[in-house]
């Protein structure tokens, strides 16, 4: 158990998906004008991460990997070149029936979470977590956890950037900076406090 | 119609894909730490964007538009899984250190964004170019931020010593942060201050205007 704890922990803060690996930084710098709107966008991308780490574990373990296949009888079959292919699949197809079963049951997550939804398909954060979870070789439990503590990382520093760029509205800022320059700055001033949780031990 | 001039060479600074469109940061900063990587990397994406615009631009008249993105998403994949192969097959070590960054280009925005905004409208030959060109500019933006970095942090240039470090009897100090995660940020934020200061009809227009200060004798 406590290992879990840790590691869920670890992909929290130590390696956080946006702002150690910079992954989903095209959405993550593109919708974080608004706290309301980046909380939305943040639950979304922890419930498709929840969800897609762990069935692209069972897809690996099962079927792509090295002598997954000896079930079948091809023992010596490799076919973990067809991985990306595979993965970027199961992303597009699990956000496809995700988006249905919300409007059909749960109408109000549905509306909250709007546009953003097809959006997460091209989200880096969500392929990049599939492919550290192959890199790292997890176990199905161990990608759980690490699915679902990747996406709170993100959330997190979405959310965070949002706070940031609200205030930032209000000041004078030089005008080449303004806009897009002023905001790679301050996600490397955020980044840089969240790298003080690299010295934590765990 | 624009000439293919245009297209080939806008996108390197009028219409930069990073520090314009927002498009493609993704994989941009993480490479960045040394110059052979960077180098690889755009050579990697350039060839994806063009060979993705190409194929998605013959086969736009016979694409059913409820499908689109998953037909794109499947000529890109395919075509991420060849680069990918080519470097495990020639150049090995690059691939390890290069590790997820590889089937990143994938969801890089750019590929995606080049295909949808330019390839779906125009023909082969042009989507071609255009992909060329958001690759260069793509790589002019990245190289610029890796030579920055590696000599800054490392003291080297494509690992060779320019810089010679004190560990290695030499006189400089490397800068241990121009190798860690925040410097990439900085480095492209204040990239895009200079380009925008440049080209200045780029410049993002305020929310707010700010009032001149009142003085204090006005005040009064």
């Amino acid at each position: 158990m406590e290992y879990y704890l840790s590691l869920f922990v670890r992909a929290v803060f130590i390696d956080n998906m946006a702002l150690t690996f910079f992954l989903g930084m095209c959405t993550f710098i593109a919708i974080s004008k608004k706290i309301s709107t980046a909380v939305g966008l943040g639950i979304a991308v922890v419930v498709v991460l929840g969800i897609t780490v762990p069935v692209n574990n069972l897809i690996y373990q099962h079927l792509l990997r090295e002598g997954a296949l000896s079930w079948a009888g091809y023992p010596e079959a490799d076919l973990s070149f067809l991985g990306y292919l595979s993965y970027i699949g199961v992303i597009a197809a699990l956000v496809q029936i995700l988006e249905m079963f919300l409007d059909k049951y749960v109408p109000a997550l549905y509306n909250a979470l709007g546009v953003f939804l097809p959006l997460i398909t091209v989200n880096c954060a969500i392929l990049g977590a599939s492919l550290f979870m192959v890199e790292r070789d997890y176990t199905f439990a161990e990608s759980a956890v690490f699915g679902l503590g990747a996406g709170v990382g993100w959330m997190l520093a979405i959310t965070a950037l949002a706070g940031v760029r609200e205030k930032l509205k209000y000041s004078d800022v030089p005008e080449g900076l303004r806009g897009l320059g002023i905001t790679f700055i301050s996600v490397g001033l955020i980044s840089l406090c969240f790298m003080s949780f690299g010295g934590i031990d765990l | 119609m624009a000439s293919s001039k245009e297209v080939l060479f806008n996108p390197i600074l009028d219409n930069n894909p990073i520090a314009l469109q927002v498009l493609g940061i993704c994989s941009a900063l993480a490479v960045t730490v040394s110059m052979a990587n960077t180098l690889v990397m755009c050579a990697a994406v350039t060839a994806v964007t063009a060979f993705s615009s190409l194929f998605i631009s013959m086969l736009r008249n016979h694409m059913p538009s409820s499908i689109r993105i998953i037909v794109q998403m499947t000529i890109i994949a395919s075509l991420v899984i060849v680069v990918d192969q080519l470097l495990q097959a020639y150049a090995f070590a690059i691939s390890k250190t290069l590790s997820v960054f590889v089937g990143l280009i994938i969801t890089n925005c750019i590929v995606l964004g080049r295909a949808e905004g330019f390839a779906m409208q125009n023909p082969p030959g042009l989507s071609f170019l255009d992909g060329i060109g958001n690759g260069l500019g793509y790589s002019a933006l990245l190289i610029t931020v890796a030579l920055i970095r590696e000599p800054l942090g490392a003291g080297t240039l494509m690992g060779y010593e320019i810089l010679p470090t004190v560990s290695n009897g030499g006189w400089y100090v490397p800068n241990g942060l121009m190798l860690l995660a925040p410097s990439a940020f900085f480095i492209i934020g204040l990239l895009i201050w200079a380009l925008r200061s440049w080209k200045r009809e780029q410049v993002e227009s305020a929310d707010f205007e700010i009032a001149d200060n009142i003085q204090y004798r006005e005040a009064l």
